[in-house]
């Protein structure tokens, strides 16, 4: 490690810029040993990574890799059981459908939120302070009670749909039926989230110089371009990093259609997503070496996805 | 109005010489008197969008207030309250449905929130300090596995985290839910790029020169200058706990032991299911009315610390 007096601010090493006026040796030898103060800092928190996220990782690797049927006990078959999860229609079908469901509510949520924290970004008024509180609400509410107020809201027998449709003399549609249970499980997934997205876009903009808007207003630039061609580029890496959150939300949905499916049985099989066929694999048929695959499966998929998306957008979001 | 002055990085309310002391939103309209029909069209935008979003809540409030048949066919109206006020009736029956259970949950939540949320919180503090100031053996492999971490799933670990569970004889006990929720790799990811610009390295050795330990300058230097970042971290962990679902579904079956989340999903299971005596809809009304007051009233009043800390990742 090289001994530097003249850096004012040596970036991660607070060990650099110490006078160098004693022997070196001495202070490496003092220095080595308050590095290690490190550790002990880290410590707790990595116990607690190796007992609940590498232990389970690993176990559930080593339970995917064994077969257990009732004629023959436990055996260790390799990787049949992946083989079998990647041919297993259900679990297919499943990962098809939480994809879809990424490519519609993402976008979504990203939409809603981000023209909301531009028009709030604008304004200063008292309704805009109301507004910018109110679309966060739903944040601060539980994800069961969500599913299970708009569950409310959509059944024909509590919900408003009736009174409002018929007021224009129109029949209300059936939220809860298999043609549009995707779109009602979209609408509770955006109204939940896009409030928590907005409020992270929202104080990106307040961070960005408004010297800037006023060089791009003297060169002609109206509202929208300023909005479109200046704020957006230069939030850029809190909208990857919102995008993350989303997918990796979006690829484990399970809250939600587990809890509607009591409203909408008919709707929402027990395998609508990878990880609710999981849960039923393991906790209806005990089936928990092929749960374990699946959800190992479904952990790659998403770490796989995630990755690969942070590489792409690896230039807007300024990860390198 | 606003001026470009030389140096423009000057903080904005420096040239906002028109309000003083208004925020830099207002300065920048100061020169935009044109648009004043564009401003009545955004705020129509963030009306209809209000509306969207408070619904479902105004909903709940009023169907708080009615007893089952008012839900089913209220004089109001599903958006309106009908001509009986329930709301007291329907916490007494909260107080007497299955012997008060209800009430446990909440308290059960309340619990495992706090002690899962405090406890993450605590040991995201002190790991992202030691990722931050010190330049030990393995941090660099350490920190990247870290970050790989915030990428897994957390519901992909429920399974095989009940198995394990399951053979230290813990399932069912409060243990099954407090322990896994003290894993936050994104709060200590949080915490490590606060620290490394909220506490400088002159500052630490300034402490040690006068002969302060470690730990003294930890607690007594670095942990007030962490603190927005702190409550930013709790907020996130007490909600991502009081929110969870998955985890406790699984790993818990005494209904003793359950979560507000969980046991209200559990009544509108059986309500749904039809089983006479079983139809306690005014009651899970009631219930998610009851369980949503404290996180909102506990925002609403925390706004000056949330509000700027949920960005924090996003401004490394």
């Amino acid at each position: 490690m090289a001994l530097t007096e003249a850096a004012p601010k040596p970036a991660p090493n607070p060990a650099v810029a110490r006078p160098a006026r004693r022997p070196r040796t001495q202070i490496d030898r003092m220095d080595r040993k308050r590095q290690r103060w490190g550790w002990l800092f880290v410590a707790p928190f990595a116990i607690v990574f190796v007992t609940f996220l590498v232990a389970p990782l690993g176990y559930a690797f080593w339970m995917s890799m064994q077969t257990s049927t009732l004629a023959t006990g436990t055996s260790f078959t390799w990787f049949a059981n992946y083989g079998k999860a990647f041919t297993d229609p259900i679990f297919l079908e499943g990962l098809g459908r939480v994809a879809s469901f990424a490519l519609i509510m993402i976008p979504a949520q990203m939409l809603v939120a981000l023209v909301a924290a531009l028009v709030l970004d604008n304004l200063s008024t008292a309704l805009s302070k109301f507004s910018r509180l109110m679309i966060f609400v739903p944040y601060a509410i539980p994800v069961v009670i969500g599913a299970l107020m708009w569950g409310f809201l959509y059944s024909p027998r509590f919900g408003p749909a009736t009174d409002i449709f018929g007021l224009v003399g129109l029949t209300a549609p059936d939220f809860l039926s298999q043609g549009t249970i995707f779109a009602s499980l979209v609408n509770i997934v955006t109204w939940q989230w896009a409030g928590y997205y907005m409020i992270i876009i929202y104080a990106a903009l307040r961070g960005i110089d408004p010297a800037i808007y006023e060089a791009a207003r003297l060169d002609g630039a109206n509202g929208r371009q300023i909005a479109l061609r200046v704020k957006v580029p230069m939030i850029s890496s809190s909208m990857v990093m919102v995008l993350i959150f989303a997918l990796i939300g979006t690829l484990q949905f399970f809250t939600e259609p587990q809890v509607l499916r009591a409203v909408a049985q008919g709707a929402i099989p027990v395998s609508y997503t990878p990880n609710m066929y999981a849960y039923s694999l393991a906790f209806s048929y005990s089936q928990f070496n092929y749960a374990s695959a699946i959800s190992f499966a479904l952990g790659i998929v998403v770490f796989a996805g995630s990755y690969l998306f942070l590489f792409l957008t690896r230039k807007q979001s300024g990860l390198k | 109005m606003a001026i470009l002055t030389p140096g423009a990085t000057a903080p904005a309310d420096v040239t906002d010489t028109d309000t003083g002391s208004r925020s830099r939103g207002s300065a920048r309209r100061g020169n935009a008197g044109r648009d004043g029909g564009r401003k009545i069209g955004s705020h129509v935008l963030l009306i209809i969008l209000v509306i969207y979003f408070i619904t479902p809540l105004w909903w709940l409030t009023v169907a708080a207030t009615k007893d089952t048949a008012g839900l089913f066919t209220g004089s109001g109206g599903p958006l309106w309250f009908d001509s009986e006020f329930n709301l007291f009736n329907n916490i007494a029956g909260l107080f007497e449905h299955q012997g008060g259970i209800y009430w446990r949950w909440l308290g059960n939540s309340f619990f495992y929130a706090l002690s899962g949320g405090v406890g993450a919180t605590i040991l995201a503090v002190l790991a992202g300090y030691g990722f931050a100031k010190y330049r030990f053996r393995g941090r660099n492999a350490f920190f990247s596995v870290l970050l790989g971490a915030v990428m897994v799933p957390m519901t992909a670990l429920v399974i095989p985290t009940f198995v394990l569970l399951s053979n230290m004889g813990l399932v069912n006990t409060i243990w099954a839910v407090i322990l896994p929720s003290l894993l936050s790799p994104f709060g200590v990811y949080l915490m490590r790029v606060y620290t490394q610009d909220a506490v400088p390295d002159e500052l630490l050795d300034a402490a040690r020169v006068d002969g302060a330990g470690e730990l003294r300058t930890f607690f007594q230097v670095s942990l007030p200058l962490l603190r927005p970042a702190i409550v930013t971290v709790l907020l996130l962990s007490v909600v991502g706990t009081w929110n969870n679902f998955f985890l406790p579904l699984a790993v818990l079956s005494d209904p003793n032991l359950l979560p507000v989340t969980v046991g209200l999903n559990n009544w509108q299971a059986l309500s749904n299911a039809g089983a006479g005596g079983e139809q306690v809809w005014n009651l899970i009304v009631t219930g998610a009315f009851v369980s949503v007051l404290p996180l909102i009233i506990a925002f609403l009043s925390l706004q000056k610390y949330w509000q700027g800390g949920l960005s924090l990742g996003a401004l490394k």
